[in-house]
């Protein structure tokens, strides 16, 4: 296989096997690409790609605007606060008026699920969904897995815990769609009240006690609470959920093996991992970081491919 | 489907050498000069001269693989993208005589994009090409190689197939009609 089934990277969902393996082995070139002295590539030079964000993002806008230019592309930045969207323009029509000064491809990111979704059937644009509400989150989770893979040499056959606020999190579901298409095992743990209550139907162990989670997995995905998309209280205080769910280095070390940390970042330190286990050489969070630009770079230049 | 050998096992091995031996006549001993096999076939053939040019000069030569996928100019302009290959250069070529290594010399776009490609590790004083295979008159571009293992005369609607040992075949090399 050398190329994607689709022209749009909506969700993880739509992938196959094939897929990701593709992206990730193209993400391996643009890793070596990322560590030379000289960190760009002239690809796509010829594409304008527009990084709509609807919602605030930090971490993957500056990982998406560093992808695009280090594979030479023309980025345009665009973010809700400051545009007409506030004047009461629709999605369609802020797209299509981006669209009209010849944009190639658009990275979205936006609070409502099926947004990109709807925007992949009206326009002719590439589109990379950057996040969709509690949806899907696609660079995300495949920087995840290639994490993984580079971490313990393969995603196949590992167990793989995501611990933390399933309920609000596009990162768990892409995570889940990734992590069960490469083969490896995946229990969500977390309180009763954020767990979706069909979530055991996606083929997932569920787990309430942290302890035990830990000691079944290879790896710990450890996912930020959400208190900007919680709009009841799920548990009764922060301290409290630190106490039931937190993950400090007494606890890893209680384990009789060592396992790999992650977090999609951004941390609240001493809530979900105290500062020793996120500083320790059991998390990976930076790594994650670093692998994001590559990932997104090998996404982009496979679907660039596919433009006009 | 017509086809006529260019190249057995034999004939290829007396090439290499006699390209081996031109090479020492301009290059000497190899202490300013490495070898940059261009992917994917070309650093099978690299490999070769490597080992060959080893033997003669009882020293290492240095040798990269150099992938141009990334800086190709017919990128979206095919209907599959080019998967890209490994670009393994553990060496800064800045001043030293490089020798880039292709399998077949055809449009000439392959090379000006391994130009491109090789300014990513500095600017070398200068840079000659090896190709086993010049097809000649086909270039798109003004390149032509310094040491060419032999010319062929073609046509567009033929082209070379490369066998080699190291992908599990037998070394052969074909000039083969295209089907109408």
């Amino acid at each position: 296989m050398s190329q994607l089934k689709s022209k749009h990277l909506l969700g993880i969902k739509n992938l196959d096997r094939e897929e990701i393996e593709l992206i990730f082995e193209t993400a391996d070139n643009f890793k070596d690409v990322l560590n030379r002295p000289i960190k760009k590539v002239p690809s796509l030079r010829d594409v304008t790609v527009a990084n709509v964000f609807f919602e605030n993002s930090t971490r993957t806008r500056l990982s998406f605007e560093l992808a695009e230019k280090r594979l030479s592309a023309d980025v345009i930045n665009f973010s809700s606060s400051s545009s007409s969207v506030k004047k009461g323009e629709t999605l369609l029509d802020t797209v299509n008026n981006i669209l009209a000064m010849k944009v190639d491809m658009i990275v979205m990111r936006h609070s409502s699920p099926g947004a990109p979704h709807f925007l992949s059937k009206h326009i002719n644009a590439n589109i990379i969904n950057a996040g969709d509400g509690t949806h899907e989150h696609p660079t995300q989770a495949l920087l995840d897995s290639f994490s993984i893979r580079e971490k313990t040499g393969s995603v196949a056959g590992k167990k793989v815990v995501i611990v933390g606020d399933i309920l609000h999190s596009r990162v768990a579901l892409s995570n889940i769609f990734a992590l069960q298409k490469l083969g490896a095992e995946v229990m969500v743990c977390g309180p009763a009240t954020l767990l979706p209550k069909h979530i055991a139907s996606l083929g997932v162990k569920v787990e309430l006690d942290i302890r035990k989670a830990l000691e079944w997995c290879d790896v710990a995905n450890v996912l930020r609470i959400q208190l900007e998309r919680q709009k009841m209280r799920y548990f009764p205080s922060l301290r409290e959920y630190s106490l039931y769910y937190g993950i400090d280095k007494q606890l890893l070390d209680s384990l009789d093996k060592e396992i790999v940390i992650m977090h999609p970042g951004p941390i609240n330190r001493g809530v979900e991992l105290t500062s020793d286990v996120a500083d320790s050489d059991h998390a990976i969070i930076l790594d994650q970081v670093e692998n994001g630009v590559a990932i997104r770079m090998a996404v982009l230049y496979l679907l660039a491919g596919k433009v006009g | 489907m017509q086809k006529r050998l260019l190249f057995n096992s034999k004939l290829l091995n007396i090439t290499i050498s006699r390209l081996c031996q031109h090479l020492i006549e301009n290059h000497g001993d190899f202490s300013d000069s490495v070898i940059l096999g261009m992917q994917p076939r070309g650093i099978y053939l690299a490999e070769r001269i490597k080992k060959s040019l080893q033997k003669q000069l009882n020293k290492e030569v240095p040798l990269g693989y150099l992938d141009t996928t990334f800086h190709r100019d017919d990128f979206r302009r095919r209907d599959i993208p080019k998967t890209p290959n490994q670009t393994k250069v553990p060496f800064i070529i800045e001043d030293k005589n490089v020798i880039l290594i292709d399998d077949v010399l055809y449009t000439g776009r392959t090379v000006r994009a391994a130009l491109d490609a090789m300014t990513m590790f500095g600017r070398p004083s200068k840079v000659e090409l090896l190709v086993l295979i010049d097809r000649m008159y086909c270039r798109d571009i003004p390149v032509e190689a310094n040491y060419v293992g032999r010319k062929v005369n073609t046509i567009l609607s033929q082209h070379v197939l490369v066998e080699l040992a190291e992908q599990g075949k037998k070394d052969n090399i074909w000039l083969i009609n295209d089907p109408e």
